[in-house]
């Protein structure tokens, strides 16, 4: 037999002539304490994540930079490493968009990653913007909206500041957020691509550890920062690792009554099933009502990349 | 036709896979990739015979009712791709490509085999028989299901095509078999999913890998998988094109997530060697009309059977 010796990058054991049979457990059934459920092959991913940005950025839509809102959080970080594998430092731009209550640590967190990625970065503070609507119009709003009207002033921002480069918003939300509903409504899931929305909060930690995002930044508890003191796990009532687990076994068709039977604790079962529910819309386009045999999304369907 | 190259009483077949990434819907700059693919295939590998491209590589896969736009019928399709083949040789060479098809009124997911040159024409066009629609996958929605699955006697030997799904399904590969195919062409495009720990490849790719020796293995023939590259509104299709020889190793690995040329060649002894050190395909031949005979579902379709309680072996039973 005449092989061929074509060098691949795909690790082919000549021996075998497989590709090696991990020694690990594909199958997971639910387990409270089994959480290798959700890890990952963090090289795999993380190539995967280079090659759709550089895709979807370049290839596809044409467009030469990216603009990224830096919290000084995991998730913005991880963005910005990815973006800057995918396109080189100088096609990334950061942006700090602080409001008057944002911590020093968030500051302080974004400008180290920055520098560290080499990416320049830009801060412009929407505390005047923000209050110029709440304090004229609305003093007495509570500190939940005037977090969701920092949030959505954020992205006027950034959409903003992205036409003015010329360049594409690339967005932040991970798949934990996105299921239990914890963001505003087309602010922090508006922009058009998304390299996270597919990854639990604990891969996203995994993966940041993976590219070398800080500790400090890994470590510290997430917070969506629009409220002084705030953390997501505070809002949520339950951690992340938690939820995550809870979560996957959910999508993959596990019943809420079969996770407490193999012993997962059935309040944070029932919090996250019912924050799930109650979010379907969230994840969705606006409600359209249909008329037609051509109503757009339902008869007529073109994919987003046609 | 091409000669195969005789070498001491040997058929060896020179293959190249494609692993292609389309320019979606627009089949005028895919048309124009193809040829700068296949004039790298000429540079590259002079001597090949065949070039294998994946499912719907001159279209892209996840087109929904995009699909009336950009099917067209097959002749019309090869009319295309022989003008731009015109354009960089006028030596003959087959192909495999996967295009969405449609004749009198019906759209299909289609593949054909076809030789391109100034003697050119189509050889044979299957249709996608097994049209995934679960998950990710909305096929039945948009394409009609083919008919059936059958070998053909192309240019370099008996030759089955087999488009993604159908290679999920064992079945697939014994039809091809069974027709006589010593060559079964698997065109994929497969969106990636799943990177467990220690992996190093996307979950599907090692799947496709156990399929592709797996097939190889049971009917002792070659097993050609080409699969789709690029990204389509953020489903990735990996790569990870590979051949296997009738003993079901893998003769080679394309990369993931590039386009690449991986040339193959095929030593169609192989395929008795395969056969009579390991005569599963003559097993297969002798057995199945009366497995099927025997079959309780045969010729039921879906038979609507309620599971009942037995109480011992039921070898030699039907239905209750």
């Amino acid at each position: 037999m005449t092989a061929n010796t074509i060098e691949s990058p795909l690790p082919v054991d000549p021996k075998t002539s497989t590709w090696p049979i991990p020694e690990v457990a594909f199958s997971h059934p639910p387990n409270p304490q089994d959480y290798a459920a959700l890890e990952l092959d963090l090289g795999v991913v993380r190539t995967w994540l280079v090659e759709f940005l550089f895709h979807e950025i370049r290839r596809r839509r044409g467009f030469e930079r990216v603009v990224v809102g830096l919290s000084g959080g995991v998730d913005s970080s991880l963005t910005a490493a990815l973006c800057t594998e995918a396109l080189g430092p100088k096609a990334v731009s950061g942006f700090l968009l602080p409001y008057r209550t944002s911590s020093d640590a968030s500051r302080e967190h974004a400008l180290h990653l920055a520098e560290i990625l080499g990416i320049e970065t830009r801060t412009i503070e929407i505390t005047a913007a923000v209050d110029g609507y709440l304090d004229s119009f609305e003093p007495d709003a509570s500190e939940h909206r005037r977090g969701n009207v920092a949030a959505r002033q954020r992205m006027i921002v950034l959409f903003d500041q992205a036409y003015k480069l010329g360049a594409l918003p690339v967005g932040t939300g991970n798949k934990s957020e996105r299921l239990l509903g914890y963001y505003t409504w087309h602010a922090d899931d508006s922009p058009p691509i998304n390299p996270l929305g597919d990854l639990f909060k604990s891969q996203v930690w995994a993966l940041a550890r993976e590219l070398g995002v800080p500790d400090e930044i890994i470590n510290k508890p997430a917070t969506a920062d629009l409220i002084q003191g705030q953390t997501d796990e505070g809002d949520l009532g339950i951690s992340y690792t938690e939820a995550d687990l809870i979560l996957h076994h959910l999508l993959s068709g596990r019943s809420n009554e079969g996770l407490v039977e193999v012993g997962f604790d059935p309040p944070k079962v029932e919090l996250v099933c019912e924050r799930l529910e109650q979010t379907h819309w969230k994840r969705h386009l606006p409600t359209v009502a249909m008329l037609s045999a051509t109503a757009i999304g339902e008869w007529y369907l073109r994919p987003v990349d046609y | 036709m091409l000669n195969n190259i005789h070498r001491m009483d040997r058929v060896l077949i020179d293959l190249t896979i494609a692993q292609f990434r389309p320019a979606k819907g627009d089949l005028e700059k895919t048309l124009e990739d193809f040829g700068l693919l296949m004039s790298d295939v000429l540079a590259q590998t002079p001597t090949s015979q065949l070039v294998v491209f994946p499912e719907t590589a001159l279209t892209g896969y996840f087109l929904e009712g995009g699909v009336r736009e950009q099917a067209l019928p097959a002749q019309e399709m090869f009319d295309q791709l022989n003008k731009k083949y015109a354009e960089i040789s006028t030596e003959s060479v087959d192909i495999a490509i996967g295009f969405y098809e449609v004749d009198a009124g019906r759209i299909y997911n289609s593949s054909m085999y076809a030789r391109l040159g100034p003697d050119g024409g189509v050889v044979h066009v299957h249709r996608k028989t097994f049209l995934p629609t679960y998950g990710v996958f909305q096929e039945e929605r948009f394409v009609e299901a083919g008919p059936r699955i059958v070998a053909f006697d192309g240019p370099l030997g008996r030759t089955a095509l087999l488009i993604c799904e159908e290679a999920f399904h064992s079945i697939s590969g014994t039809l091809a078999a069974l027709d006589g195919a010593e060559i079964i062409l698997v065109l994929s495009a497969s969106p990636g999913r799943g990177a467990p720990p220690g992996s190093g490849v996307p979950a599907n790719v090692a799947r496709w890998d156990l399929l592709g020796s797996g097939l190889a293995a049971e009917h002792g023939v070659f097993v050609i998988v080409s699969q789709l590259v690029g990204f389509e509104g953020g489903k990735g299709f990996a790569g990870g094109s590979a051949a296997y020889d009738p003993f079901g190793h893998r003769l080679i690995a394309g990369p993931l997530w590039e386009e690449a040329i991986l040339p193959v060649t095929l030593d169609l002894d192989t395929v008795t060697q395969a056969r009579t050190e390991e005569p599963l395909f003559s097993d297969l031949e002798r057995t199945w009309t009366r497995l099927l005979v025997n079959s309780p579902g045969a010729g039921v379709g879906h038979p609507d059977i309620i599971r009942a309680k037995t109480t011992g072996a039921s070898d030699g039973g039907g239905t209750a």
